[in-house]
């Protein structure tokens, strides 16, 4: 907790939890053949996908318990049967309720070994959601996360991880895009 | 919906006033539990001016009234934020976010339309590219 986090939208204390286990060792050994001192993230991260994370059940109290925090007063999002009426099989998710299941993602993504993602110094850029349907309870959900760039800017790098997620018949759902900015060191 | 839409209208505006307890609320329902988001030593041991809302919470909140102006969700097809600015909630007064939603670009082929969304504390803008499009 030394460092100074300035930050607009910041990840969760067990990705902190896992990271601090996962980069501390790497500190000690230098990154790949390419060793910019304003590009620490592992550049070999660009383009790799990592493993699909288990399945997440959707529950409907979950939905309800995501969408009274968000502030949603849709019935859609509270009420089964406004959803049904509606032509939903359960209650809706509200539109950033994936950020969920790409939270196990990114999890995944900062406590790889070999990352050289200082999380002490993450904080989160930029967000979109790109649906193909909405996430309704019941829906058995799995994303997998690809690192789709890493770019240097000012001194900054940003990592930008696309999480796509499927259903249990591996349709698509919704892909999830984070850009995760890392500030140079002081 | 049925009315004629242009580019410039104001579909939609509400107010969200945050507390401590909004912040806690949120950090159950998504699982984010950084200490920074409701302990005010914490936040101060990092440098901030003062525990923050969620950057999540903020982006979720901003496109409840373009939810419910649409009525059915499965019209959001996409939406984006930048997040330009922290929100820093005072525990005795909170924060209120402010929130206008207005076209910025209409597709009448597809049949869709981006809002763009303004969204403030006080007189900053908080988030940037903050853009949602909606099937019509």
């Amino acid at each position: 907790m030394g460092a100074a986090i300035a930050a607009p939208g910041l990840l969760s204390a067990t990705t902190k939890a896992k990271l601090v286990a996962g980069a501390a060792p790497h500190k000690l050994s230098p990154p790949g053949p390419v060793r910019l001192a304003s590009v620490p993230i592992n550049p070999d991260l660009q383009g790799r996908t990592l493993e699909p994370t288990p399945p997440y059940l959707v529950g409907r109290e979950k939905i309800r318990e995501f969408s009274r925090a968000v502030f949603a007063t849709n019935p859609v999002n509270l009420d089964p049967q406004a959803a049904q009426s509606a032509g939903y099989a359960d209650v809706v998710a509200p539109t950033t309720f994936p950020i969920v299941v790409q939270q196990l993602t990114l999890d995944q993504l900062l406590a790889l070994p070999h990352a050289g993602i200082d999380f002490s110094r993450v904080v989160h850029g930029d967000q979109r959601f790109s649906y193909t349907r909405p996430i309704v309870a019941g829906d058995e959900l799995t994303g997998r996360l690809t690192v789709t760039s890493i770019k240097s800017l000012g001194g900054n790098s940003m990592i930008t991880a696309e999480t796509v997620v499927t259903d249990a018949a591996g349709e698509h759902v919704v892909t999830a895009t984070s850009t995760l900015v890392v500030r140079a060191e002081d | 919906m049925a009315e004629t839409l242009n580019v410039g209208d104001i579909v939609a505006e509400a107010a969200f006033p945050l507390t401590r307890d909004s912040l806690v609320r949120y950090a159950g329902a998504s699982g984010d539990f950084n200490p920074i988001h409701y302990r005010d030593d914490v936040a101060a041991s990092v440098g901030l001016p003062g525990v923050l809302a969620h950057g999540m919470l903020t982006m979720g909140l901003a496109v409840q009234p373009v939810s419910d102006w649409v009525g059915d969700p499965a019209r959001i097809l996409d939406y984006q934020v930048r997040f330009t600015r922290t929100v820093v909630v005072d525990a005795e007064s909170g924060a209120e976010i402010l929130v206008v939603a207005k076209v910025g670009k209409l597709d009448d082929e597809a049949g869709q339309a981006r809002i763009d969304l303004t969204v403030t504390v006080g007189e900053q803008t908080v988030l940037g590219k903050a853009q949602v499009l909606v099937r019509l």
